[in-house]
């Protein structure tokens, strides 16, 4: 049997699909339409929401599989490799998508060992070779300073992991069908020898991941003592802040705020940078913003690069007028802008 | 308590400069050191060892450099340590690399922990350490950042998570990934680097491992490199300079409009 179809792993906490299922539609359908093929949503969980699941139909994908039982209600390395593992040999896919999730990260690298399948994480594009119809992943490489292409020619199914937030939740075009599978978990899934005891949440949650704006800083803000300028920028802007991993390193601000390859992905509406140099560490974890403005004594700077617009000088002379010009345009009366 | 911590030595990353007419790396002055994710697990191994006795045994694959690598290990207090090393091992993807990785684990004999670093620097895919446990049929626990106890064959952990951790129970023998919350790597004392100094680490080719020659290397890895690069420039910069009191009020002001054209504000 030939392998043919693109899956993307979908995700769910209490039943309900999670905001990374959608974005890896996104990915899946653009995939499929090039090979000409169906997309396929698999999802494993227990009693999942059946609205979510006509959602994903609504959102691009073609056919959901949903694999449910008790033992999937929460991801178990054993069970979840188990059951992709069944999904994998009856239906043969050419290619499958994941989450560079905790859940993602994990479940993926286990199972493409033991499906013997070529597997690339944290791809940051993803596109089907026009010749030989392989999947074209591309990733940082080396700590982040250049892109790598990779490619799996023999191995079959092609597997990858994309980074959460780096790609927009698919359309949700309403009444568009597809067909919806629930399955039972195979009755033969072995026991798990890990067992999940407990779940402790966040006290605060961050939200960097969530925020339309972000504001973000470099080794430019020079001290955590400077830290007040970025601030008030990003209260006027209604943003979340962020920080590069020099900043964290030295510890101005705290991992949660960490943006690049080695922290989290942002795809904001707005992204300020603040005496960021832009490396392509960095630039993986924010390139995608829908507009970047850049704040940079360095004319040269990397940042540029990506930017829509850059202003070439000091941030602390910036930032505070920025702030006052923010906050006096949206406090005109009768104007536009409203305070988000 | 017997704990294997594979490891991997990694080019100071931040050292790494690229070759712009080539795109290729400049390798020359970079110092190789232990990928820094894994002396947390290097720690976490030490620290159980040192509460419920038993050894550590360091292992990785890679040129006769790697040498230097698991002589830190030693020196930071692993008891033994093994180098894997084989121009056969050359090219290998991270199924190649889990392969033989997990290769030389069932050869060290019977233990109860491997314990990897989150993933390395330099290759950032965290797919070495589920992989592992793959080949050995074991569970792995990722992103582990506290241990709680290990007793009567489980061990009790903390796994971080996107929204709080998860508090899990696994059966010995299994596979941890570890994150930075897990310990503070210790720095290497005096006596122990001369102890790992005069320490013998045996070097294990493909013939002292059970492993299949054909899964082995470039020729064992599925995937493929067709292509390196540095990311193309995006999008059009409009660049303002904002040097004085007039032109830094110029900027603001364009910034303002600018964001005021795009319904950002």
């Amino acid at each position: 049997m030939q392998h043919s179809g693109v899956w993307i792993l979908a995700e769910q906490q209490g039943g309900r699909v999670q905001r990374i299922s959608h974005e890896l539609l996104t990915r899946g359908r653009a995939l499929a339409d090039k090979r000409g093929c169906e997309l396929a949503a698999v999802i494993f969980g227990n009693r999942i929401d059946d609205a979510d699941l006509a959602e994903l139909l609504e959102r691009g994908a073609d056919r959901v599989i949903a694999m449910e039982s008790p033992r999937l209600e929460h991801f178990l390395i054993e069970p979840y490799a188990a059951c992709l593992l069944k999904l994998l040999a009856d239906r043969r896919p050419e290619i499958v998508i994941a989450g560079a999730t905790t859940t993602g990260r994990t479940l993926m690298p286990y199972v493409a060992i033991l499906a013997h399948a070529g597997l690339t994480a944290d791809c940051t594009e993803l596109d089907i070779e026009e010749k030989t119809g392989n999947l074209l992943q591309t990733r940082p490489a080396i700590g982040g300073n250049i892109l790598a292409t990779i490619k799996t020619p023999r191995h079959r199914p092609q597997m990858a992991t994309v980074r959460p937030r780096s790609t927009r939740p698919a359309d949700r075009t309403p009444g568009r069908v597809g067909e919806i599978e629930r399955l039972a978990a195979p009755a033969d899934l072995p026991p798990s020898r890990v067992r999940r005891v407990d779940f402790v949440p966040n006290a605060d949650e961050h939200g960097l991941q969530d925020a339309d704006a972000v504001v973000a800083v470099g080794r430019g803000i020079k001290k955590a003592d400077n830290l007040p300028v970025a601030r008030k920028l990003a209260d006027a802007l209604g943003a979340a802040l962020g920080a590069t991993r020099d900043v964290v390193d030295r510890g101005w601000l705290s991992y949660p705020h960490q943006i690049g390859l080695s922290g989290k992905t942002v795809t904001p509406r707005l992204y300020v940078a603040l005496g960021v140099s832009g490396s392509i560490q960095h630039l993986a974890g924010m390139q995608t913003a829908e507009t970047i403005v850049a704040v940079n004594t360095d004319p040269d700077a990397q940042i540029f690069r990506v930017a829509d617009v850059g202003i070439v000088g000091s941030l602390f002379d910036v930032a505070p007028a920025l702030t006052v010009k923010l906050r006096a345009a949206q406090g005109k009366p009768g104007g536009e802008g409203t305070e988000r | 308590m017997r704990i294997v911590v594979p490891i991997k030595q990694v080019p100071e990353t931040n050292a790494v400069r690229m070759d712009e007419a080539t795109g290729t790396m400049i390798r020359e002055g970079v110092e190789a050191i232990i990928n820094p994710l894994d002396l947390y697990a290097i720690e976490a191994a030490i620290r159980l060892r040192e509460s419920h006795g038993g050894e550590v045994t360091a292992v990785s694959m890679g040129p006769p450099k790697a040498m230097t690598a698991l002589r830190e290990a030693m020196a930071m207090g692993c008891d033994t340590a093994v180098l894997l090393s084989d121009k056969a091992f050359a090219g290998s993807d991270t199924w190649a690399t889990s392969y033989v990785l997990s290769a030389a684990v069932r050869r060290l004999g019977e233990f109860d922990l491997v314990l990897c670093g989150e993933r390395a620097t330099d290759g950032d895919t965290g797919q070495v350490g589920p992989g592992i446990a793959a080949f050995l049929g074991l569970p792995v626990v990722s992103y582990v950042s506290r241990i709680e106890s290990v007793s009567d064959g489980r061990c009790r952990m903390h796994r971080l998570v996107e929204d709080g951790y998860e508090v899990l129970e696994a059966d010995l023998p299994c596979v941890l990934t570890v994150v930075k919350e897990i310990s503070d790597p210790r720095l290497p004392t005096l006596r122990g680097k001369q102890k790992a100094k005069r320490a013998d680490v045996p070097v294990w080719t493909m013939g002292d491992l059970d492993v299949e020659p054909s899964k082995l290397g470039l020729e064992g890895s599925p995937t493929r490199v067709v292509k390196i690069f540095r990311p193309s420039v995006a999008r059009k910069c409009e660049k303002l300079v904002a040097a004085d009191e007039t032109s830094v009020a110029l900027a603001a002001d364009r910034v303002v409009e600018f964001l005021q054209t795009r319904e950002l504000i």
